[in-house]
């Protein structure tokens, strides 16, 4: 079974605790700057909403790779940084259309989530379960749904 | 079916795995006029600071995976194409006919016009055989000149000024990367340069090359000043190779034109890459954009059409990233703004921070970003989807570093009645 992580930025309080729990995993800090999961914050809505690559099957991060050191993990179907042969050119940044491979300057390599190779860190973090990470089949209905709905009636947010 | 693709590059590579992949049973051959396995020429400033080996720049790592994948990779030039009989002719092999055929020959750094440029000491930087010359000549302490400081100039400059060359780079435009961004950001990008310890000459050109004493060149340039150089590279830019193609019948103009669907004029005929004068997916028109994302997207959907899928490619948008010296710069679609549309500006100077976002009514149709890493890939997602800002725009105006929420708010359910719970 293919899982993703699920997010409902509605039950998001902002506290960040998987951006900790992201950067420790991955670059043993803990320091949200080098997190592959970012919370974004809308004041003015009252919301925050966490956002990372969703392992999209186009990978425009992939293709545009010109020395194939992003590869498809075929257990999790997560899109990986080899770092070891990316030599830090940095056209998957600004391929990816969705903002969600980042370049890190200290490392020389870029970075993007890898699902922790299938075991998510940031969805154990999140006390509120705003991040779960469940079966690919029963993800985002519900939030497609709400987006047709939200943008139904006038004016989006 | 037989494809034939001519040119090893990215283009070239990617849409004979395509081919494999969508036409099964198909012979494929690839044909690539270097000596080594198919590579990146992206990747070649990395090859010179020794950040990778010469197996670092190739295009796939495993050994046997063009074998794997009953890909042939014939090493010879093509002279001519003869669209009547439907075949090549190569300079060493034997002839090859083909039922649909793939352009992907890329480009080819150009020679400016200018006396002593056939001297020896002068290098462009454009394969791996001008990587292993530059790494020999540009030794710590040697006087380097780099003409041109376009894109592929400024990622050279970073990888000679890590190899601790004295360095002088002479550019005619006003500022640095003319054609991909603007004053502001030209200029911050020179100001950063300088402040490394590398002589920057911006509207300045090099009249002539002459021999110096030993080795050593003279460069002299318009302003009637006079370089000692112990190697120049040329770097002022790049044409697409369509030379073998003159009486072919097939129409090129600055490369081969093609249809939306990357066909030439001549049926059975594609092409992709640096050498196609695709369709730019901001001004709607024919160009040769000469970029990695684009030689991608070309070399994918030649293939599906090559192979019977009709496939329409809506336009590419031109993007560049660029790091010189640690500071890292992106331009994207129309980043010079159009006429009548608005436009969001945040600069810092002294911090080395730009970012310029340009509207047409809410719709984003460019940006550049300079000392901006994180989550640039957003603005070629506002961008290639048109995506209506709505109130949105006033607030990136305001603030443009809200590109992401901007993303956000449009695309995901967030707000108050979202209704999801």
């Amino acid at each position: 079974m293919l899982r993703s992580l699920q997010i409902e930025p509605e039950k998001c309080t902002g506290c960040l605790q998987c951006e900790m729990a992201c950067s420790y995993q991955a670059e043993g800090v803990f320091n949200p700057s080098k997190s592959r999961i970012k919370i974004f914050t809308f004041h003015d809505e009252g919301r925050f909403v966490p956002y990372t690559c969703t392992q999209c099957t186009e990978a425009w991060c992939l293709h545009a790779c010109p020395v194939e050191a992003i590869v498809i993990n075929e257990a999790t179907g997560a899109k990986e940084v080899i770092d070891d042969i990316c030599v830090g050119c940095k056209v998957c940044t600004i391929a990816c259309p969705f903002g969600t491979v980042n370049y890190n300057q200290e490392t020389a390599v870029v970075q993007k989530c890898d699902l922790c190779g299938g075991d998510p860190e940031c969805a154990k973090a999140c006390p509120t379960q705003a991040i779960t990470y469940v079966d690919s089949d029963h993800s985002g209905l519900e939030r497609m749904r709400a987006h047709a709905a939200q943008n139904l009636p006038q004016d989006n947010a | 079916m037989k494809h034939v693709i001519v040119g090893a590059g990215p283009s070239g590579v990617i849409a004979a795995e395509t081919l494999r992949k969508v036409d099964p049973t198909s012979s494929i051959i690839l044909i690539g006029d270097e000596p080594e396995p198919p590579y990146s020429r992206m990747a070649l400033p990395y090859y010179l600071i020794d950040k990778i080996k010469e197996e670092g720049t190739y295009l796939r790592k495993s050994s046997s995976h063009f074998g794997n994948k009953d890909i042939d990779i014939i090493r010879d030039r093509v002279s001519t194409i003869d669209p009547k009989n439907k075949s090549l002719n190569l300079e060493h092999h034997d002839v090859i006919n083909y039922d649909k055929l793939l352009i992907a020959t890329g480009s080819h750094p150009i020679t400016p016009p200018i006396e002593g440029m056939d001297l020896p000491g002068i290098h462009s930087c454009w394969t791996l055989e001008d990587g292993r010359n530059i790494v020999n000549k540009a030794k710590p302490g040697s006087n380097v000149v780099l003409m041109g400081a376009g894109f592929i100039g400024c990622i050279i400059l970073e990888s000679l000024a890590l190899r601790k060359v004295n360095l002088t780079v002479i550019e005619m435009g006003d500022r640095m990367v003319p054609r991909m961004m603007d004053q502001t950001a030209g200029n911050m990008i020179k100001s950063w340069c300088q402040d490394k310890g590398v002589s920057v000459h911006t509207s300045t050109r090099v009249d002539a090359i002459e021999k110096g004493s030993g080795d050593s060149l003279k460069v002299k340039l318009d302003n009637g000043e006079v370089l000692d150089a112990d190697l120049v590279i040329s770097a002022t830019g790049v044409a697409a190779n369509i030379q073998f193609l003159d009486g072919s019948g097939l129409e090129t103009d600055e490369g081969v034109l093609v249809n939306d669907r990357l066909q030439s004029n001549i049926a059975d005929i594609y092409a992709a890459g640096d050498v196609c004068q695709g369709k730019d997916f901001s001004t709607g028109e024919y160009s040769v954009q000469a970029i990695q994302p684009t030689a991608a997207d070309h070399g994918r959907i030649a293939a599906m059409n090559m192979a019977g899928k009709d496939t329409v490619h809506q336009g590419c948008v031109n993007m560049n990233v660029l790091d010189t010296m640690g500071l890292i710069s992106s331009s994207y679609g129309l980043w010079m703004g159009i006429d009548g549309g608005e436009s969001a500006k945040l600069c810092d100077n002294d911090r080395y921070r730009y970012l310029s976002l340009s509207f047409e009514d809410d719709v984003m149709v460019g940006a550049q970003a300079v000392g901006l890493t994180q989550h640039v890939g957003v603005l070629r997602g506002l961008i290639q989807t048109k995506l209506n800002l709505g109130k949105w725009k006033d607030h990136l105006i305001k603030d443009p570093t809200r590109i992401m929420e901007a993303y956000l708010a449009n695309t995901q359910a967030i707000g108050h009645n979202a209704g999801v719970i």
